[in-house]
């Protein structure tokens, strides 16, 4: 469902109607297979931590985003457990609270030489291509052991791969390219180790705990993960702030630690951008509140406007830093929560808090209605944003 | 307060580590957390309760009395 081009950081507007009717609606999806909608928070965190319910794709009655979906094992996001943990427990070391906090000074140092080039460099200049996209590229493909410059070819990939509205075909293609890529360079991690991700994946791979396919899916899910949706929370997020001035005078004149954390919160909150909607399906019937889900019913959880239920946030659609907005869903909720969310709110503080400190007079180059916004991906954001100073 | 804490459900986010620092850490090999305290001051009494709220995976509990 498209957000209203009107208002570029709300949910659809049908959503908010379905929420204020009943937390949970029946709903006609693209195939023409029908599901329960969930739109309220509560109900949806329950849900989204009931075991169950699957995130098996192959499972008959799982609301498909796209024809093309599940064709290719990306990492361990669609299957359940046992399965899911045994794979998901062998990348968690990495994300680590301890092991992410260490590597800030790194990150810091990453983003202060971007503003450094982009100062030096022309303008106007887009904010994407400069800097969104290469802060979060450069950390994780340090962290995996990938070459940064490889970048041309993943971050198009990856751009596909998250695409809905492409035919399934090309989509199927870019997620093939992505696995390949990944399959080589755990090859030649087997030869060369280095202190990364891959490496450790690679000795999985030698140890007989992990297929060299199942390798390569979790690599390509850290990669595109990594670093796709923390450039939308980078550019989406500065948009969002330049037309709320206020607010972001507030994370400029600001240099408590506690302050910018809690922005980076409310931001996630407020711009949700995985808003496609946690997709299930029940695996036995299921009471919540006055209704039923039946064994075998598809259940469709779009947090993005889980996170506007005025039962969970005071005036949620108020973009509010100051406000504790730290049980949000925008990185999901239940065993499928994102992993890599340490890291993403680690960068984010990083970028927001020197961002906009060391260009005060950061402003857009264009009108916010010449913005192509990405109403056609599993992630939402700018595919541009021109700024200036 | 009392605490409890299942490794089995865990999923390693570390949000508790985030929200009560004093009461949980995460284990080296694979960020599983782990409990410091089960009967931690009441003065953790609120850090213990978000870290319960944030987990994704529900394996915090806690009682007080």
């Amino acid at each position: 469902m498209a957000r209203d081009a009107r208002c570029p950081f709300d949910p659809p507007p049908p959503l908010h109607d379905l929420q204020q009717q009943a937390p949970l609606t029946r709903v006609r999806i693209w195939d023409g297979t029908e599901h329960w909608l969930v739109t309220r928070y509560e109900e949806q965190r329950e849900l989204l931590a009931d075991p169950r319910l699957s995130s098996d794709v192959h499972r008959a009655g799982y609301p498909r985003t796209a024809a093309a979906s599940g064709t290719t094992r990306v990492g361990f996001i669609l299957m359940d457990d046992p399965e899911h943990a045994r794979l998901r427990r062998l990348v968690t070391a990495p994300f680590m609270i301890r092991r992410i906090r260490a590597m800030r000074p790194a990150v810091q140092r990453i983003v202060d030489e971007l503003i450094d080039a982009l100062l030096a460099g022309p303008k106007p200049v887009d904010l994407v291509e400069a800097f969104a996209l290469p802060v979060p590229s450069l950390v994780i493909c340090d962290l995996l052991g990938v070459p940064y410059a490889d970048h041309d070819f993943f971050q198009a990939n990856s751009k596909n791969l998250i695409r809905v509205s492409i035919p399934a075909q090309q989509r199927g293609e870019a997620v093939r390219n992505l696995h390949d890529y990944l399959a080589a360079l755990l090859l030649k991690k087997a030869g060369q180790p280095g202190d990364d991700v891959l490496t450790r994946l690679a000795r999985d791979v030698e140890n007989g705990e992990l297929t060299a396919d199942d390798a390569a899916g979790i690599g390509v899910l850290l990669l595109v993960a990594g670093h796709e949706t923390t450039a939308n929370m980078i550019a989406l997020g500065t948009l969002a702030l330049l037309e709320n001035p206020h607010q972001l005078d507030l994370l400029r004149n600001s240099d408590d630690p506690a302050m910018v954390s809690a922005a980076v919160e409310e931001l996630l909150r407020y711009l949700n951008i995985t808003h496609n909607g946690r997709r299930r399906v029940a695996l036995e019937d299921i009471r919540i509140g006055e209704t039923l889900i039946r064994a075998g019913e598809g259940v469709i959880c779009p947090t993005d406007i889980g996170n506007r239920d005025p039962r969970a946030f005071d005036h949620p659609d108020d973009l509010d830093l100051g406000r504790d907005a730290r049980h949000h869903t925008a990185f999901g909720f239940g065993v499928h929560q994102c992993l890599g969310q340490p890291l993403a709110r680690m960068e984010l503080q990083v970028v927001y808090s020197t961002l906009y400190r060391r260009i005060p007079t950061l402003r857009l180059a264009t009108g916010v209605e010449d913005l192509p916004f990405k109403h056609d991906g599993a992630v939402y954001g700018v595919y541009e944003l021109p700024v200036t100073w | 307060m009392k605490v409890l804490l299942d490794q089995d459900k865990c999923v390693a986010s570390g949000q508790c580590v985030v929200a009560a620092e004093a009461v949980f850490d995460q284990r080296d090999e694979d960020g599983v957390a782990l409990l410091l305290t089960d009967e931690p001051p009441d003065d953790q009494a609120g850090d213990v309760k978000q870290a319960a709220a944030v987990c994704p995976a529900r394996a915090i509990r806690y009682t007080t009395d």
